[in-house]
């Protein structure tokens, strides 16, 4: 149990770095240094405020949903079911 | 066949299924009627939980306020999205696995406190009923401009609706009427979309059309920039804001969405703690196809207008305009008299007022679109704001019904007199959104910000801590809590309605707007949190086993049934 959750939070401090870096990070904090590099008609730190935050976010969760049912799965949390 | 029976006619056929949805699925008991008996599949719960989301903000405004902001505008597609990834991860397993029917239940039994669920009730009363007269303005305003009924009449349709379904189906009828919403919605959001992409740049995918070419070889954005600049506004994708208020603004969206009790209730409707994690990945998935859309409607939008109008001859005017011009929402006073229309940045010389909201109603007939997409776009406006509204409601009904009848006031009521009260209490609910709706208070902008504020200030601390923080007790929960609303209204009454002495953008503490004081707000109630249950006694050995048992995803479907 405590092994269990010693692994969540460890991914969650994962995580959710990445999801400060590319949102905080990249769309904001250095947003003018970022907008020096262009990418088709793309500033990339704009880019990143407008859309590469929302597709890592997405990503983000994808992972998370991964990690946790193996977790899940390794520690006998899992439940069966119909899916 | 003109725009105005296209629209009766998609209006009717999309109203006429939500109608035939909340007849198959009339519910008998509390917990089909609150969390839709927990049986919802996580891809259904992942559409439910976008179409409750998005409202008529989402759809109707926020690609206007982006199109005007330029970069600015990212406060809330990533504020607005990346709230999700904190849901996911610290709230909607262990909330789901707590398995109770509200957030005002949650509070009140991991704090062992009914002052604490009185709060709660509170804040979820406060921010719910802010939110659902927006959404009611919003089904007026769709019906007023497209199907040319008065603002009243239209109100009054959207309520009718909303009640059957809400009433008679509860949580159950709501998240299926909600996945038809959502291919309404996004089907009405895309098609437009896809359409003015291909005009303008030739690419099909508004998310790559953005950042090409127009027919010269010019990068729109480019283009936009200039076009700025020419004008005095400043450039599309730099903006005005600070830094520092971009990024609490941001973090205030974001915890704000992650504390929003009509969103955090969505996760107590499916079967397991495993699939409250999937369905938190298909809903933001769902969103993420609109929010990546909406900055690329705001570009094109934003090119199309300034072309358009920007010294041109007022009498060259296309017909949208004068349109627009009729509902006030478009004026135009020709202040040289030159019978040109000069908009620039400069107020004195500024000839054109545009309102932000008609950006993405308009933007069919600005890009000459078939009448039948026209008509799709009311559909889908009127679909996001029903959603949203539906599921408001719910959480308005289900503090009343079972946080402060049963849970306080009267343990003892049967199971059917307290499904009758959250019905009656449904009723109540949207004959209030409804006034609102109809007239609405003039701080509707400002009440968003303080929608947000409060569920970010007062829920999202005090949840994560019981969560993450198995000591804290009751005494910190809610001296954190109280700190952080009162911080919050005090804030917002003092730079939104002046009270206090008032004060203006110079005056904001640090230089933090009131729409971006939230965060602040939430650092506090933590900060206070923390502090006060290091000096009061531990919570009793039953709670601390509840936060343990919170902690661990299996058997949540037996903690459902007791």
């Amino acid at each position: 149990m405590k092994e269990y959750w010693k692994h969540n939070l460890k991914y969650l401090v994962f995580l959710l770095t990445i999801w400060f870096l590319v949102s905080f990070g990249a769309g904001i904090i250095f947003v003018t240094q970022l907008n020096e590099v262009k990418i088709a008609g793309f500033k990339l730190g704009f880019w990143f405020a407008q859309q590469g935050a929302i597709y890592t976010f997405v990503i983000l969760i994808i992972v998370y949903i991964r990690l946790m049912n193996k977790l899940d799965q390794k520690f006998g949390f899992h439940e069966d079911d119909n899916f | 066949m003109t725009i105005q029976i296209w629209t009766w006619i998609i209006v009717g056929i999309t109203f006429s299924l939500y109608i035939g949805i909340a007849i198959w699925s009339k519910v008998g008991s509390t917990k089909d009627f609150y969390v839709a008996g927990s049986g919802v599949s996580p891809l259904a719960n992942g559409l439910a939980t976008a179409a409750d989301w998005m409202s008529a903000a989402s759809f109707i405004s926020m690609a206007g306020i982006i199109s005007f902001e330029g970069y600015d505008g990212s406060v809330y597609l990533m504020g607005w999205t990346g709230g999700y990834v904190l849901l996911a991860l610290l709230l909607a397993p262990y909330l789901r696995k707590f398995g109770k029917f509200t957030v005002p239940d949650f509070i009140g039994d991991r704090y062992y406190s009914n002052t604490a669920r009185s709060v709660a009730v509170f804040c979820a009363l406060l921010v719910s009923f802010t939110y659902v007269a927006g959404q009611m303005q919003g089904v007026g305003i769709v019906f007023s401009r497209f199907l040319e009924v008065d603002i009243l009449t239209g109100v009054i349709i959207g309520m009718v609706i909303v009640l059957f379904y809400a009433v008679l189906g509860g949580m159950k009828g709501i998240t299926y009427t909600q996945v038809a919403q959502y291919c309404v919605l996004i089907f009405a959001f895309m098609v437009p979309a896809i359409f003015i992409s291909i005009q303008m740049t030739g690419h099909f995918i508004p998310q790559l059309g953005f950042g090409s070419t127009d027919e010269n070889g010019i990068y729109l954005l480019d283009k936009l920039d200039d076009l700025h600049k020419d004008l005095g506004f400043s450039a599309y994708t730099k903006g005005n804001k600070s830094m520092l208020d971009v990024f609490c603004i941001t973090a205030a969206l974001m915890v704000g969405t992650a504390g929003l009790p009509h969103v955090i209730v969505r996760f107590f409707t499916v079967k397991k703690v495993a699939d409250a994690r999937k369905s938190a990945g298909w809903a933001l998935l769902f969103i993420a196809i609109l929010y990546t859309t909406a900055p690329a409607i705001s570009v094109f939008s934003r090119a199309n207008l300034i072309e358009t109008v920007s010294n041109k001859k007022y009498v060259d005017m296309p017909d949208w305009f004068k349109k627009w011009e009729a509902t006030g929402l478009i004026t135009f006073t020709d202040k040289n008299q030159d019978q040109v229309i000069q908009y620039v940045a400069s107020r004195e010389l500024n000839e054109l007022e545009v309102n932000r909201d008609i950006m993405v109603l308009a933007n069919p007939e600005i890009a000459n679109l078939p009448n039948w997409v026209i008509a799709l776009v009311a559909a889908g406006g009127l679909a996001a704001a029903l959603s949203t509204a539906a599921g408001l409601l719910l959480v308005i009904s289900s503090s009343v019904a079972h946080d402060l009848i049963k849970r306080m006031i009267n343990p003892k009521i049967s199971e059917k007199g307290e499904l009758i009260s959250a019905r009656v209490a449904a009723v109540v609910a949207v004959c209030v959104a409804g006034y609102f709706g109809v007239n609405p208070p003039g701080f509707v902008a400002a009440v968003v910000a303080l929608a947000f504020g409060l569920a970010a200030a007062s829920f999202f601390p005090a949840i994560i801590l019981g969560i993450f923080y198995k000591k804290m007790n009751k005494q910190g929960a809610i001296s954190g809590m109280i700190v952080g609303i009162l911080l919050m209204l005090f804030y917002i009454t003092k730079f939104k309605f002046g009270w206090w002495l008032g004060g203006n953008q110079e005056c904001w503490w640090l230089g933090v707007s009131p729409e971006g004081f939230g965060s602040v707000a939430m650092i506090a109630n933590f900060i206070v949190s923390i502090i006060v249950s290091k000096f009061t006694p531990d919570p009793p050995k039953e709670v601390q086993k509840i936060v343990e048992n919170i902690r661990i995803p299996s058997g949540a479907g037996a903690a459902h049934n007791h």
